[in-house]
Order: C-alpha cells, then sequence, then structure tokens
C-alpha cells in the first residue's frame, strides 16, 4: 500500500498493485452533510483525467465526482447503494467509491500529496 | 448581517452561510439528525434574520387591502398568515401579522423582501408610525412536540392553554416576551419574539431543554422540514410571477374582503398548479429548476426539492398543468435522465 494522493476536487486515491482505489475526503463528506445517494459509473467504463464519473446527491445538494486519472473502472462500491452514509462516516475506507485501472499512472505523481492537499482545505492537522 | 445569537452559533460550531446578507448556522450537527430532532423531540432555532415591522394606528382596514386573507377574523392576541399581493396578483411577500390590539400590529416578513416589503407597506398604509425592528428583536422558534414542556419548565404556565396561531405576552427568564404558537416545520411550537440584547435566552433555553433532547437547528432542517410540512418558500416556490391560486394557497384568499390584486385573481384563469411530487425510482434529489415531463414533452418545472427524512425519499413542489390529477405518474429530470415520479399532495407529513 502506497500512500493516498488527492485532487483539488477533494477526491483522494490510493494505488494498491496497479489498481487504483478513489473516494471523496474527510474535507468532502463534511461539506456535503448527509449523503443519501449515489450514482455510479458503469463497471468497464472509461474516463478521461477530470470527467464526471459520479454524482453523490446530500440532503443540501448535488455534486459531482470527478475521475482523478485516466482508466476504466474496474469495481464500484455497492455497499453504498443501501448505506450512502458510509461515505460520512468512513470516507477513507468503507466509504470508498470506485476502483479504476489506470492507463497513465505517471498521472498520480503530478497529484497533490497528503501535505499539500492539508494546506490547500487549511487543516494541517492530521 | 450578524444576529444577536452569532457568538453562540460559533461557539456551537455551526457551518455558517450568507443567506440573504445575514450570517447564519446552515447546521451543527447534520441537517438529517437535526430534522428527526424536531420531530421527535425538540430544536432551538435562531431565525432573527426574519424582517420585523411594527405598525401603530387605527390601520385594521388598511392592513385588510394589503393582504389576501381577512385579517377581521382575527382577534387581539391572535396571528394571521397571507399572501400580499402586486395589482396583478402576483405574490410580493408572504407574511406573517399578529395583532397585539386594534392599534399594533407586527408584521414578520422574509428577510429577503424587507426592504421591498417596507416601501410597500408605506406606500399602501397611510396616517400611521411604521417601524422596522429587525435588528431590535431577536426571534427564536422552539419547534416540536415537547417544546410546550420547555416553556412550562420556563414558568410560563399558561402556555397550556395557548391555541395555534394566538399569542401571549410573558416574561421569560425575566425578559418581556411575546410569544406566539406558531411555526415553520409542521410541527407543535413557538416563536419567541425579544429585545435583541437579551441573547442569555439562548442558551437558557439549551439548558433546561436538554432533559426533553433539545438540540439547536439550521437552516438546512428548517427548508427539509417546512418542505415535507406542504410550506412555501418565497424566492423558491413563490414570487411576483405567481399568484396564491397557481401556489396551495387558495385558501388563504377571502374574495369577501377588500384587496390589491383582488380583481386580478378573479379574473385570471390558473392553468398551472403547484404540486408536491415524490421520485421512488431512485434516490437521486431533484433540485429547483429541473423539469417535469408528460409523454416526453416538457410540461412544468420543479420549485423546491429535496430529500425527505421522514419519508427517506426525494421529494418536492412543482408547477404542473392545472387538470394533472392526483398520482398521476410523471417524470423529472435530473440530469440527462428523466425519473418516474408521481404528483401527490404538498402536504407530505401530517402530525
Amino acid at each position: 500500500m502506497t500512500e493516498k494522493k488527492f485532487t483539488k476536487e477533494h477526491e483522494w486515491l490510493e494505488n494498491r498493485d496497479q489498481i487504483v482505489i478513489v473516494g471523496i475526503t474527510e474535507f468532502a463528506q463534511d461539506q456535503l452533510g448527509d449523503i443519501v445517494s449515489i450514482e455510479f459509473p458503469q463497471v468497464a467504463s472509461s474516463f478521461k483525467q477530470n470527467d464526471v464519473m459520479a454524482i453523490i446527491d446530500s440532503v443540501k445538494a448535488s455534486s459531482d465526482i470527478y475521475c482523478p486519472i485516466d482508466g476504466e473502472i474496474i469495481g464500484i462500491n455497492e455497499k453504498l447503494l443501501e448505506q450512502p452514509e458510509l461515505i460520512n462516516q468512513s470516507p477513507y475506507d468503507e466509504g470508498w467509491i470506485v476502483k479504476i485501472k489506470p492507463s497513465s499512472p505517471d498521472q498520480l505523481n503530478s497529484l497533490l500529496s497528503k501535505e499539500q492537499y492539508d494546506n490547500l482545505v487549511g487543516q494541517n492537522k492530521e | 448581517m450578524l444576529s444577536p445569537f452569532f457568538k453562540n452559533h460559533l461557539e456551537l460550531k455551526a457551518k455558517m452561510v450568507d443567506f440573504h446578507g445575514w450570517e447564519m448556522p446552515i447546521q451543527y450537527s447534520g441537517i438529517m439528525g437535526e430534522h428527526k430532532n424536531v420531530r421527535e423531540n425538540v430544536g432551538l432555532f435562531d431565525v432573527s434574520h426574519m424582517g420585523k415591522f411594527k405598525i401603530t394606528g387605527d390601520v385594521e382596514s388598511q392592513i385588510q387591502n394589503l393582504i389576501t386573507n381577512d385579517i377581521s377574523k382575527i382577534s387581539d392576541k391572535q396571528s394571521i398568515y397571507s399572501p400580499m399581493c402586486n395589482e396583478k396578483g402576483g405574490i410580493i411577500d408572504d407574511v406573517i401579522i399578529s395583532k397585539i390590539n386594534s392599534n399594533e400590529f407586527v408584521f414578520i416578513v422574509n428577510s429577503s423582501n424587507i426592504k421591498k416589503d417596507f416601501e410597500w407597506i408605506t406606500k399602501n398604509v397611510k396616517s400611521c408610525e411604521i417601524q422596522n425592528l429587525t435588528n431590535e428583536y431577536a426571534l427564536l422558534a422552539l419547534q416540536g412536540p415537547k417544546a410546550e414542556n420547555i416553556l412550562r419548565d420556563a414558568g410560563v404556565e399558561e402556555i397550556k392553554n395557548l391555541k395555534v396561531f394566538h399569542l401571549l405576552e410573558s416574561k421569560l427568564y425575566g425578559i418581556e416576551c411575546i410569544i406566539s404558537r406558531t411555526g415553520y416545520t409542521g410541527e407543535d411550537g413557538f416563536e419567541l419574539f425579544f429585545d435583541s440584547k437579551q441573547t442569555q435566552i439562548w442558551d437558557e433555553l439549551l439548558s433546561i431543554g436538554s432533559k426533553y433532547g433539545i438540540k439547536p437547528i439550521g437552516l438546512g432542517a428548517r427548508d427539509t422540514l417546512r418542505l415535507e410540512a406542504g410550506l412555501m418558500l418565497y424566492g423558491n416556490d413563490i414570487d411576483e410571477t405567481i399568484t396564491p391560486l397557481e401556489a396551495p394557497l387558495k385558501w388563504t384568499v377571502k374574495f369577501e374582503t377588500e384587496f390589491i390584486g383582488k380583481s386580478a385573481l378573479e379574473q385570471k384563469k390558473v392553468e398551472r398548479k403547484m404540486r408536491g411530487f415524490e421520485i421512488n425510482e431512485t434516490k437521486r434529489v431533484a433540485r429547483k429548476g429541473n423539469k417535469i415531463f408528460n409523454e416526453g414533452k416538457e410540461v412544468g418545472i420543479v420549485t423546491s426539492g429535496s430529500f425527505s427524512p421522514t419519508l427517506g425519499k426525494p421529494i418536492g413542489y412543482c408547477f404542473v398543468p392545472i387538470e394533472y390529477p392526483m398520482e398521476k405518474e410523471i417524470k423529472i429530470g435530473i440530469g440527462d435522465k428523466h425519473y418516474s415520479g408521481k404528483i401527490v399532495s404538498t402536504r407530505f407529513y401530517k402530525r
């Protein structure tokens, strides 16, 4: 397992043996508030970096989730269909959203480190 | 603008938002939990951003001319809800008027409309004193099935005999207070009107209410509560292009009285009607501006939409052709998809 990477759009990524797991950050779930549904991309569909790949509805608002790297969706977190609140409760673990097989793994290097992301959202604490 | 309770909200770690120029709490612990707490227990809302006018003088007949409802139906120490219409029958604002006595009326108006309403009232009500007391008075709402218990524990015994849309003047923690049995949640509850310097009442109520499970409630849950209860939000559901007859406010239009906009309302054929809708096919939430479709054709628009914490599904209000019956299947466009839903009453929740 490698260190998490982050995007300015508040997604996190974790590279596990060439499979990238994607979710939204603690900051993002806190801003969205109570999440009530998620619309997933089709498994086996491909996205370019920054394409909209999913939509999350909270009581407050609907938010687009962007694909953080080029690649193919190889899995979705089906638990979220019944329990979308897992994104609120456990954004970095049980609330993961999709698994992607990256087509340009080098893109990972240009994403934000944890420190850079924390600076971005103004949270320097762990 | 800052509410008198701004510091209390920060202490409670509320998420603050700009609401028509006021920095107000959108949520404290979370909309879903706050919403359920009001339905099951009790919640305390800061609604000090609402506009508050006092009109002094022998002006009842002139006030009647401003509103579609019948002010002669209320006695001293009673309140009435009504639209105020323009000459075309469009809604300038929806207000609550409290009759303190035959020479003193208090208007509670939407914060987005304070300036417009003040000018409209000043133009149409003569020989009286009109004061804008928005910043001089605080307004708190105590809402939920346990609200009465709290005021009784706080020493306002006579609250148990107070009827809905009636008010009393009482001391609360030594502070002169107008307490009316009104609200914007669909629950039993009260609105408390007092000098904006007496901010200790906020903490007193949270403290005495703790044994009833009181929670502070933000504007987010206020919106989902009023949506379930069939209550209009000015600027979303109603505005100057919409008449009370198109909105579910026919009950507030009393043609036996005289008021501005009456002849327009009598003449204009009502072609669209605001209804509730619910979505069963998805939990995706429709929002204001989403379109309504029937047999592939666009037939209406969503005015308010959210997720109903009580029903556990997306709900909202929309305009559709007036001939559409209840339970009619429609499609709601969200993003590039159309989801099945049906027309229902705007009263999603009745206690």
